[in-house]
């Protein structure tokens, strides 16, 4: 069928990279195994948001440095003037703003990662790459608002004159476990946003919920013992609490709560890896 | 050797009127038009995008892949790059791939020409340094140097497309997927396009080449696919594949109207088809073309006139076309016919635009009344295709309006006394 001349070997095949495409790839390889490969786009796609999130805007990244400011001021003067929420020896303003730390990350990463996917739509219907690297990028602009925020936290110790305790070595651990928990509500919202868009009606309405059901308004021991329980058994609330005692050295987090926290956060991981395996085959055509 | 890209028996079978959304507007017509051939009462809502698609392709070779517009084509770029899975069956690519389906892919108008090329490289599924090493060459082929630091939301939008082109110019893998991407920027700026995608190709590369753009398919390939309704029906060589292409267009350019029930009139008279043709398959720019109805009269019509409106891609009104206009109105008696329109030169920009079919009676100054007897609303789709309608291998942008009109253009310099303009071509009468 083809007179010309036997086609030229292209000067870099190599043979050993092989694509098979067939109906049940995207079930079968999540694409963590060429997450690697694809880090560097993980790394622009979240210093793309970065860059692009305070453009045209008067004060640019003061918006970082103000938003928890002043919604520390609010609670200060909302639960301690009006409502009398004791602050347990802590200076309040300073508990409260350990307490956004955590809660704004999670709260920022889980918005934006569940738009991810329905707001890279035109990405996403153009050209490759492991879905999963959108909910993961997701994770930057909010991790970079949180370095901000400690840095502002930093000053109000210092002007308040609250000492880290002991617990701040542990203090990556709890970040980590933030993100993870992000991470993992992010793909499954990520995933049902792209079919169910109520999803991107309902998370910011759920997550202003959630600032309440967690102790950052307030500490924990302020909370009667029936529903303390029922509080500790959100995993943000172990978090929160591991920050207080690792920044202001507050007590230390129910240790048992946390394990369970952490089995909480690794089934909803677990789960939401399926799920959004699941979808991502499909994605393209439904988003 | 293996072969650089092997497919088997690929399908995709989507669900028309379900979630699924239609990116472009390309394939809301190909859909609808689809939806149409099978009546407005289909048993089955689900059809099939692509159906047991077989290819093998060498290393190295040139690949066009033709068709009409809803053949599957892009269906099948997107199997291929995983964008979406198949149906149905396989396929194996050997090599690093990259694929080509839009130009400036992530591009962000906030941010600038340099921040937008290190993203869009990326994305391509270009490293970091590969980017750093290509980037003078980028930049000095998107002909942008001076506005590299600028957002490109204060670009013209002639310069985003070349930056945008010229980032994926400059992206190398060794089998590349590539859909209508050339179909965009100046002619000047595509010539160049063509001319780097043959320097691509000649490195021994394999490349997959989706396109309308016949010429270009012509001159890059080695060998050519046909598809017609999700499957391959002609593969070979260049010029054999494009003329079945060009005989399947213009098969396929009769649209029968009996089975639609969207339309108004009295019914004393039906269009029953619609055939368009140009002077040998398909229509290109400035060509003649007839539009043949065929009718069915019930009763006998005095006094109708028919009218054509032709519509852009996006729906917008163009012309209108109306027998009266040129000819005295006709007298039908009962029984079938066909009326013909010939427009001797289409004026019309490469795209698809779209027909209405509209027959009345009255309405002139002579009669009170006005009774429609039938009006169709996008009673056909047809494409036209590029040509040099100029002469000088140009087409104004579609962004400018669908329309070519012939012209001449003069310049008068230092206008003191008549005679020292020089005249350089006479505008015609």
């Amino acid at each position: 069928m083809t007179h010309q001349a036997a086609p030229v070997v292209p000067p870099r095949h190599r043979a050993g990279r092989l694509t098979v495409v067939d109906p049940s790839y995207g079930a079968r390889l999540l694409g963590l195994a060429e997450l690697p490969s694809y880090w560097e786009l993980v790394l622009m796609l979240a210093w793309r948001e970065i860059r692009i999130r305070y453009k045209q805007t008067v004060i640019g990244a003061g918006w970082a440095v103000i938003q928890p400011l002043l919604t520390m001021v609010v609670f200060t003067i909302v639960f301690t003037k009006v409502g009398h929420v004791s602050s347990g020896g802590q200076s309040y303003p300073v508990l409260v703003f350990v307490g956004l730390l955590p809660w704004q990350l999670f709260s920022q990463a889980v918005g934006k990662g569940a738009t991810s996917l329905v707001a890279n739509s035109p990405l996403i219907s153009k050209i490759y790459f492991p879905r999963v690297i959108m909910p993961l990028a997701a994770l930057g602009a909010p991790l970079m608002d949180f370095t901000i925020s400690l840095g502002i936290l930093a000053v109000l110790m210092a002007a308040y004159g609250a000492v880290p305790g002991w617990g701040l070595f542990a203090l990556p651990l709890f970040v980590a476990l933030t993100l993870l928990l992000s991470f993992a509500v992010g793909l499954w919202l990520s995933a049902l946003n792209a079919r169910f868009r109520d999803i991107g009606y309902v998370t910011p309405f759920v997550l202003q919920l959630g600032l309440y059901a967690t102790p950052i308004a307030y500490p924990l021991s302020a909370v009667p013992g029936r529903w303390r329980t029922l509080l500790e058994l959100n995993p943000m609330t172990e978090i929160v609490q591991g920050f207080r005692w690792g920044l202001i050295g507050d007590q230390s987090p129910d240790f048992v709560f946390l394990g369970i926290g952490t089995l909480v956060i690794l089934a909803v991981l677990g789960s939401g890896l399926a799920y959004f395996a699941r979808m991502q085959r499909t994605v393209a055509d439904v988003i | 050797m293996d072969p650089a890209i092997r497919v088997v028996e690929l399908s995709k079978q989507y669900t028309v009127g379900g979630p699924r959304r239609y990116d472009t507007f390309r394939d809301l017509v190909a859909a609808r038009a689809r939806f149409r051939r099978r009546g407005s009462t289909m048993e089955a809502n689900r059809i099939w995008a692509l159906r047991d698609v077989s290819l093998e392709i060498a290393p190295g070779e040139i690949i066009g892949i033709v068709g009409r517009n809803g053949a599957g084509k892009s269906t099948l770029l997107k199997i291929l790059s995983r964008i979406t899975v198949p149906t149905k069956g396989h396929a194996e690519i050997r090599g690093v791939v990259g694929s080509l389906l839009e130009v400036g892919t992530g591009f962000h108008p906030e941010l600038t020409g340099r921040e937008n090329v290190f993203i869009n490289g990326a994305i391509l599924g270009m490293t970091q340094r590969e980017i750093r090493q290509k980037f003078d060459e980028i930049v000095a082929f998107a002909e942008v140097e001076r506005f590299i630091d600028t957002p490109i939301k204060r670009y013209s939008s002639g310069m985003s497309v070349r930056l945008a082109f010229s980032v994926a110019a400059h992206f190398e893998p060794e089998v590349l997927l590539v859909d209508e991407v050339l179909s965009v920027g100046d002619q000047e700026f595509q010539r160049r396009c063509l001319g780097r995608v043959r320097e691509i190709s000649e490195g021994g590369r394999t490349v997959l080449f989706v396109s309308h753009n016949l010429a270009a398919v012509s001159s890059l390939c080695t060998r050519a696919f046909l598809l017609e309704r999700g499957s391959v029906t002609a593969e070979g060589r260049v010029d054999a594949v494009l003329h079945r292409y060009a005989d399947s267009v213009r098969q396929h350019t009769t649209t029968l109207l009996g089975d639609r029930r969207d339309r108004r009139g009295n019914g004393h008279l039906r269009f029953t088809a619609v055939t368009v043709e140009g002077p040998a398959g398909p229509i290109h720019v400035g060509d003649p073309m007839t539009v043949a109805l065929d009718y069915v009269a019930e009763v006998e019509c005095r006094g109708v006139e028919v009218a054509l409106s032709f519509h852009g891609p996006l729906g917008e009104p163009l012309f209108r076309c109306a027998s009266r206009a040129s000819a005295p109105s006709f007298d039908i008696s009962p029984g079938s016919g066909t009326v013909t329109c010939s427009i001797p030169e289409l004026p019309l920009l490469p795209a698809n635009y779209s027909i209405n079919v509209f027959a009345h009676i009255g309405g002139d100054a002579l009669t009170t009344t006005f009774d429609i007897l039938d009006w169709v609303q996008d009673a056909t789709i047809f494409e036209v295709f590029e040509s040099d309608y100029f002469g000088s291998g140009q087409l104004p942008p579609k962004s400018h309006g669908y329309f070519v009109v012939r012209q001449a253009w003069s310049l008068d310099e230092g206008l003191t006394s008549g005679t020292s303009s020089a005249t350089v071509s006479e505008a015609p009468a």
